[in-house]
Parts: structure tokens; sequence; C-alpha cells
């Protein structure tokens, strides 16, 4: 098991962009949800964290935001906080508001007038697959659409790290795998850094560049799996022998974090 | 069109049965007037009821103005801290369960200018909706949405102006259109306790007006402004809540099969 306060667990190859070390969160209620966690973020890599419900995952992202105080440990950014986009489980979208005006939302905040804007969101409708529904309204949209305005919406802002928390659990299978393959696409072509929170070994192979295993109780990382297989990954990729294999080595270290 | 036939065909019905009923039992007027008496009436008194109606109404829209205006800054008082909306809706809640026909006297004797005391007691009545919705309202934003902004570096001001008040809108709208209908039972419940004569006097007092006169026709005549008030404001209401919801909202959007 990993200790408090050791130096970063994994070797670092590329520079971290964020860090978080002997990282404690323990809440109001007295629930312990990280225990002395150590996880660093590469710079553009696409991170999974994969663990079984309550390991602290989504805690994990929601403090690398700044949302919500840490008990105890540090995170540590290689250089100034960046910009961060937050893409959540549920679209999260304004409801009085059209697609364009859901997209233009984090921009609006800085201040950018509309005008000036509106190349940006046009770019960021186009990139998710969303042209010309600028003027629909969330209700009128599908579940996978109404995703695509949120992943939009953190793309319009260009965020130096995208925090993705279970976005497609909530999604059918078809729509998911279409939207796996888009933000792999969109990841390969922006080099972004994104952390990626699931509980689908399978979506987690299927997208990331490394995984990292979690347990519950108290939430830390159990252990870690880099998925060294180059891009392009395509869906070819799903039924490929290597993605059986890797899928084969995470559900066993997921068992055993379970166990532990 | 479908909306409107129905309830209109009924009414058709309904005062076509009145008139016969009234016509075979041979009622004399001065217990229950028929439909085309009342309707003759109104036409005959027009002069008289409708100025009446007028005051009636401007105390009711008077009032319907105050309580939006108080009841959203109240509300909005008690959205910026738990403390002020924890110590204040008690009161609020008093106001509201104290029925206003046992403090309308007391505000009458302490308000010299009666059309004052009237709007008053209008505005007890009908404020209460709007700032208990407007308040829940406040409080029902979306946490993802709010965590968002935090994110973005939002300030309150922008927090309120982006998320929380169109967070409000449609509980706001529910309440109004609560408040218009009580706000013109408010005006015409004081009207009655006011029981002023004169030329400011509103329906309420052409009803007890015509009661001490026995002018039974003239009474219903009333009567069917105040409801044909009561029914308008609440049809205006329902338009400007359907106009300002229909594209987003789901109690106002279409559903389709």
């Amino acid at each position: 098991m990993l200790q408090k306060n050791r130096p970063d667990p994994f070797p670092v190859e590329t520079p971290s962009l964020v860090a978080l070390r002997g990282v404690d969160k323990v809440y109001s209620n007295g629930v312990v949800a990280l225990k002395g966690l150590d996880l660093a973020v590469r710079e553009g890599e696409l991170l999974s964290l994969l663990g079984p419900s309550g390991c602290g995952k989504s805690t994990v992202l929601r403090l690398i935001a700044g949302l919500g105080d840490l008990s105890s440990g540090t995170i540590e950014w290689s250089n100034r906080r960046g910009d961060i986009g937050f893409v959540f489980q549920d679209p999260t979208l304004m409801p009085w508001a059209t697609v364009f005006g859901n997209i233009y939302l984090p921009l609006r905040v800085r201040g950018v007038p509309k005008r000036e804007a509106a190349a940006r969101i046009e770019r960021a409708m186009e990139q998710v697959g969303l042209a010309g529904f600028g003027g629909a309204y969330p209700r009128e949209l599908s579940g996978g659409m109404r995703m695509r305005v949120s992943i939009a919406r953190s793309l319009v802002a260009e965020p130096k790290i995208l925090l993705m928390d279970e976005p497609f659990a909530a999604l059918d299978e078809i729509t998911r795998f279409k939207l796996n393959d888009d933000l792999l696409a969109l990841w390969a072509s922006q080099r972004w850094t994104v952390v990626f929170v699931t509980h689908s070994v399978f979506e987690s192979v299927y997208l990331s560049t490394r995984i990292l295993v979690m347990s519950a109780r108290p939430g830390r990382v159990a252990a870690e799996v880099p998925i060294a297989v180059p891009a392009p990954r395509d869906p070819s990729f799903r039924t490929s022998h290597a993605y059986a294999e890797h899928c084969r080595i995470v559900s066993a270290k997921l068992a055993q974090a379970m166990q532990a | 069109m479908s909306r409107v036939l129905p309830p209109l065909l009924m009414l058709i019905i309904g005062l076509a049965a009145w008139e016969i009923a009234v016509r075979t039992a041979h009622l004399p007027v001065y217990i229950l007037p028929g439909p085309l008496v009342i309707a003759q009436t109104l036409v005959r008194d027009w002069s008289t009821l409708f100025p009446s109606l007028v005051v009636t109404l401007l105390v009711t829209l008077g009032a319907l103005a105050a309580a939006t205006l108080l009841g959203v800054a109240i509300a909005l008082l008690f959205a910026q801290s738990k403390w002020i909306e924890l110590s204040l809706f008690p009161y609020a809640v008093i106001l509201q369960v104290t029925p206003i026909v046992a403090i309308a006297p007391l505000i009458i004797i302490w308000v010299k200018d009666t059309a004052t005391a009237l709007l008053i007691c209008a505005w007890i009545v009908s404020f209460f909706p709007i700032l208990s919705n407007t308040t829940l309202g406040l409080n029902s934003t979306d946490h993802n949405l709010l965590n968002l902004l935090q994110l973005y570096g939002a300030s309150r001001r922008q927090v309120f102006w982006y998320l929380r008040l169109p967070s409000a809108l449609p509980f706001f709208l529910g309440g109004l259109r609560i408040s218009g209908g009580l706000a013109l039972i408010g005006a015409v419940v004081a009207e009655f306790v006011a029981g002023s004569g004169g030329i400011q006097s509103g329906l309420a007092y052409r009803i007890l007006e015509s009661g001490y006169q026995l002018n039974i026709p003239r009474m219903f005549a009333a009567l069917f402004m105040i409801t044909g008030t009561g029914i308008l404001i609440f049809v205006i209401l329902t338009l400007v809540s359907h106009l300002a919801l229909s594209r987003w909202h789901e109690s106002a959007a279409k559903r389709e099969g």
C-alpha cells in the first residue's frame, strides 16, 4: 500500500501538471473520503481514475478543481493554476438558455462580449458535432446531445486541464461509444490534459493513456496501469487482443483493490 | 380553440338552464334574477358600476404591484443570508395566516386615507405567495451549476444574475398567478369592511348598497364584474407566464406524443 509523504510513487517521464501529495479529505459528517492520497497528473495525458463507488474518485476531481477544502496534504500546480474545464455526470445545463447561451457561460463570466465570443462558440459547437443547434433549448435535445453541449461549454474556455466526472455513465452504449471516440479525437487534436473518472473498466482502457485504480474506505490509489497502445485508437481497438489483455489486467487490479 | 370551446359551451348551457329554471319556477327577481335580467341591469347601471369597477381594479392592481415589488425585494433580502430569512420569515407567515377581515378594521382606523388602507389590506393578502415562491426559487438553484460558476471564478453578482434569478423565475410566476387572484379578494374584503360610500366606492360597496335596497339584479351584476375581473387577471398572468417560459420550462412547453 502507498504511504503518506512518499515521493511520487510512479516514476515521472513527463512533467506533472498537478500533483496531490498526502491528501486527506474528511467530510463534515465524519466520512473519510481520502486518506494519504498521492497522485500526479502529467501534462498531456488522458488519465482515468477507476474504482468502485465511494472510493473518492469524484472527490479527487473536485479537489483538483478547487471545489472544497483539503483536510490535510497539498495540491501543487507546476505553474499557476490554469483554467479548468469540468464536465459533470449530469450535463448541468441552464434550461432557460439556448445551446449557444449555455456554451457562452464561461466566456460571459470572464466578460467577453457576445459578438467576440460568437466565433469561438461556433467553433466549439462544430468540434462536438452541434453545428446548427445554437438556437435549441436543452429540453429539446437528447441526452447525448446535452452531454455534447456540456463538453462544448468546457471547450470554449480553452482549459489547460479537463476534469470529467463519469460524463457518459448515464448514456446508452451506442451514444457512449460515439462520445468516447469523439473525446479521443478532440484530445488528440487539442493536446489537453484530461482526468476522467469512471467505474467502467472497458471505458477506461479504451480511452486512457494511464489508469489509476482506486480502492475505497478510505479512498487511495491502489494500482497504476499504463495503457501503452499508441493513437489512433478506433473502434477496431475494442475487439483487439491488446484491448482484451489490458481489460483483463485492469479488472484483476480492480478486484484486488476491492478486496484490500 | 379546443381549450376555449368546452368551457364556453358549458357556460352557455349553464346560463340557459338558469334562465329556464327561473322562468318556469316564476322566481321573483328579488330572490333570484335570471341571467337576462342581470345583463340588462349591467347595461342600465353601467354608469355607476363601471366607476366602481375602476376603483376596485386600481386597488387590486396597486396591491399586486406592491406585492410583486416588496415580495421580490424581501425574497432577495432572504437570499442574502440564511439568518435574515430565519429571523424574518415567521413574521411573513403570521401576516399570512391572520385573517384579513380580522385586521382590516384596525388598518382602516389607523390609516386615515381609505384608498391607502384598502391598498394595505389587499397587499397583506397577496404578497405572501410571491415572497414564499420567490424565496423557494432563489434557493433551488442547481448545485452543480453553482459549482461550475465558482470554478469559472464568477462574482456573487454574476451568480445572482446568470443563475439564481433565472432559476427563480418559474417559481415567481407561479406565485404571481396566485397573488393576482388574492389581491382582488383582498381588495373586495377590505371594501366590505370599510363599507364607505361616496364616489370613491368600489364594487364591494355596490353589492352592500344593492343588498340594502333589495336590488338583487344589480348585486348579481356587480358580482359578475368581480368574477370577470378575477378571471381576466388570471388569464393575463397565465399568458405572461406562458410567454416567459414556453421555450424552456416543462410547465409551459408543449408535450409531444
